[in-house]
């Protein structure tokens, strides 16, 4: 979608739209298919969070789970394919070629264009990471498809189409997007959006293989190497147990120190709404929501945010959601569990002091005694 | 060398306001500007003008308010600007939209000479799929560089671009032949300030406007709503949670304590799992 905002005026042309059948030769698209991502072995955690969304599509649909595994030949690969099998694939689609063990669009492309319009899915999912977005903007284009990017729920509609939701422009707002009449209907999910499924042990079940049908001479791009990032450059945001974040509300990057230092007293990590990392009082890797983000905490504390609808779909998954805002109106009350209307530049120091207190281990020496 | 950069007028996102009773957007009055994403990918091309040589073109789909953004860039330093604008493009996706970008982009070709580089933002602030760039360079056929954080060589006789580009776990350093579209990571520069030379050429400078038959749009089925895959079927405010939150009472508690007290209750379990993280550090 580029514009999403166009909704009323698009909804109301689109009406005819609606009704249109869907042509013949897309009528024997069937089946739920997931991209499962791997770069250098590691196959990403959103593959196995759209599996389990996938699942449920299938499910609803009544047809097959399908789990397409493209990368370089040997071990990984074929890990990749079996795993998917305990993460709930009836099959699993697989590309091995010795020409895909890095990224690189051109083969990847081919490989999942080939793969799609050989098998012909009705339902195409890939995960909303720098590889995921590069390939699926490129898939769809060729064949000519609709993309809908960054969804926040997937479902199917009494006539089985693919209903995307995701948040639209404007700070309130969700829209749900179908592909009417093209197939596959593809959707882009960003990580820790959907909940991590259970893994199951399982015997590896049926896959069927697919050539790449490419020669190095083929593809123009080459990689010269490749620079992994130092673990201590990542901040774990995104897996963190506890997270403390600050917004507007907390109005100096002074203040924002208040937010940092609950966060260290609770073991938690920190982050913040957009508009901090906008004025530059926050790095961007610290950012929470649909365009920064996405966590799944036990607890998540919120100080000064309002909770606009792209916070809060990075938000949701969490188990204990704690509001701190002057305005007892603040959309944050809509979906936190715990609010407390106060000013938060004077609660955090006082929280902070007080889970030192309780949390200390003389503290815990005197609760065992 | 020729470098076209896609830019897009956007709504600055800070000033949108919903209507509380319609739940549609209230786009009256409110200020438009530059994606601030396409900023990037816009000095990126500038410094490799400076560099290298060449013409600068920027271009957008939009209203004809959209000029405004395109004079902007002129002020920048882009030497030309085009327009494209028919009530034809009104409703397009991302499909669609790369259709009518790409269509122009070869006009721009045909007209101004052939491109070497193309640069898109990473993403807009109102549509924000990241997937137009990717969509124009199937489309023209062109070879793609997406999250790039640094052109490190150009080598314009044996025709080859070697970048830095953003992957999940690290950087890839890659190596690719021109022509290619590249899509251009945020922060990865700072937008010069214009001088007084290009404001005022900008003031004067004509910015190109074209329809969609100017630009050679053949098949307009596939511009706008029309060709656009995706449709909007509903637009819908987001639902409080059935259970409301329990609002904490501090009347007669310090307000932390009184906070403190009404999570342990609700969760047990959290006491002792936050002593546990909490030793940690
Ligand atoms: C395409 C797009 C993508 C976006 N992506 C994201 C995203 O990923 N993440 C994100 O966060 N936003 C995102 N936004 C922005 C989002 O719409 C909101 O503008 C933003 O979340 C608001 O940030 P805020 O809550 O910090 O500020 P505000 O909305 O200004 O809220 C500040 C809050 O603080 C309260 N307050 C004031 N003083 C105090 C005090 N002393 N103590 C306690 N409370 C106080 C106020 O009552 C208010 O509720 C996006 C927007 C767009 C258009
Ligand atoms: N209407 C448009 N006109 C020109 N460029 C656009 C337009 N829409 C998108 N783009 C370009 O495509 C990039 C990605 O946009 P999006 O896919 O909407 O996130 C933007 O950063 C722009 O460079």
């Amino acid at each position: 979608m580029s514009e999403p905002t166009k909704a009323p005026a698009a909804s109301a042309g689109s009406r005819a739209a609606t009704k249109k059948e869907l042509p013949e030769h897309f009528k024997s698209y069937k089946h739920v298919w997931v991209f499962i991502e791997q770069e250098r072995g590691q196959v990403h955690p959103v593959s196995w969070e759209l599996m389990g969304a996938g699942r449920k599509l299938a499910d609803k649909l009544n047809v097959e789970l399908a789990a397409v595994v493209i990368g370089p030949e040997g071990e990984s690969t074929a890990q990749a394919a079996a795993e998917a099998f305990c993460y709930g694939a009836d099959l699993a689609y697989m590309v091995a070629d010795p020409l895909l063990t890095d990224y690189r669009n051109e083969a990847y492309t081919k490989a999942l264009t080939d793969v799609v319009n050989t098998y012909q899915p009705e339902i195409l999912l890939l995960g909303a990471t720098t590889l995921g977005r590069d390939l699926a903007g490129s898939v769809a284009t060729t064949l000519l498809t609709g993309l809908t990017a960054d969804c926040t729920e997937l479902d199917v509609d009494t006539d089985g189409s693919l209903a995307a939701t995701r948040p639209t422009f404007g700070g309130s707002l969700l829209c749900t997007i179908y592909t009417l009449n093209y197939r596959p209907q593809m959707a882009t999910v960003r990580p820790r959006v959907m909940p991590m499924p259970e893994r199951v042990e399982h015997p590896v079940g049926r896959i069927i293989t697919h050539p790449l049908g490419l020669v190095e001479d083929d593809i123009v791009t080459k990689v010269l190497s490749f620079l992994p990032d130092r673990d201590s450059a990542k901040s774990n945001l995104a897996f963190a147990d506890v997270v403390v974040a600050g917004g507007l509300g907390l109005g100096s990057p002074e203040n924002f120190q208040l937010v940092r230092q609950l966060a260290s007293v609770l073991g938690a990590e920190y982050g913040c709404s957009r508009p901090l990392v906008q004025k530059g009082w926050v790095t961007s890797d610290r950012q929470i929501g649909q365009t920064g983000k996405t966590i799944r905490p036990k607890l998540y504390i919120a100080a000064g945010i309002s909770g606009a609808i792209q916070h809060r779909v990075g938000v949701e998954g969490s188990d204990l959601i704690v509001a701190i805002n002057t305005d007892k109106n603040a959309p944050i009350f809509e979906f936190a569990h715990v609010g407390i209307v106060t000013d938060a530049i004077r609660l955090l120091p006082a929280l902070t002091e007080a889970f030192r207190a309780r949390l200390s281990p003389h503290s815990r020496d005197r609760i065992a005694s | 060398m020729h470098i076209v950069v896609c830019i897009k007028q956007v709504p600055d996102s800070a000033q949108i306001r919903v209507h509380p009773v319609t739940n549609t957007i209230m786009r009256q009055g409110v200020p438009t500007i530059i994606n601030p994403y396409d900023l990037f990918a816009l000095e990126a091309a500038l410094a490799l003008r400076d560099q290298h040589g060449g013409e600068v073109t920027v271009l957008t789909m939009g209203p004809p308010s959209a000029a405004d953004s395109l004079r902007k860039a002129l002020t920048f330093g882009a030497d030309r600007a085009v327009l494209l604008t028919d009530r034809f493009f009104a409703g397009a996706d991302t499909l669609a939209t790369t259709y009518a970008l790409a269509t122009a982009i070869r006009k721009i070709g045909e007209t101004f000479g052939a491109p070497d580089l193309v640069f898109t933002g990473k993403q807009t602030i109102d549509g924000d799929t990241a997937q137009v760039g990717p969509g124009v360079a199937k489309r023209l056929g062109l070879l793609q560089l997406t999250y790039v954080a640094k052109i490190s060589a150009l080598d314009l006789d044996n025709k080859t671009i070697e970048a830095e580009r953003r992957s999940e776990g690290g950087v890839q350093i890659l190596q690719t032949r021109l022509p290619c579209l590249i899509t251009m990571l945020e922060a990865t520069n700072e937008i010069r300030r214009g001088g007084m030379a290009d404001a005022l050429r900008a003031a004067r400078a004509e910015v190109v406007t074209w329809s969609a038959k100017d630009a050679g749009v053949e098949d307009i089925t596939k511009c706008g709503l029309r060709g656009s895959p995706t449709i909007v079927k509903r637009v819908f405010a987001p639902q409080a949670r059935a259970e409301k939150a329990t609002m904490v009472d501090f009347s007669d508690t310090p307000p932390a304590d009184a906070l403190i007290a009404e999570l342990f209750k609700r969760q047990p379990k959290l006491e002792t799992e936050l002593a546990t993280l909490a030793r940690g550090y």
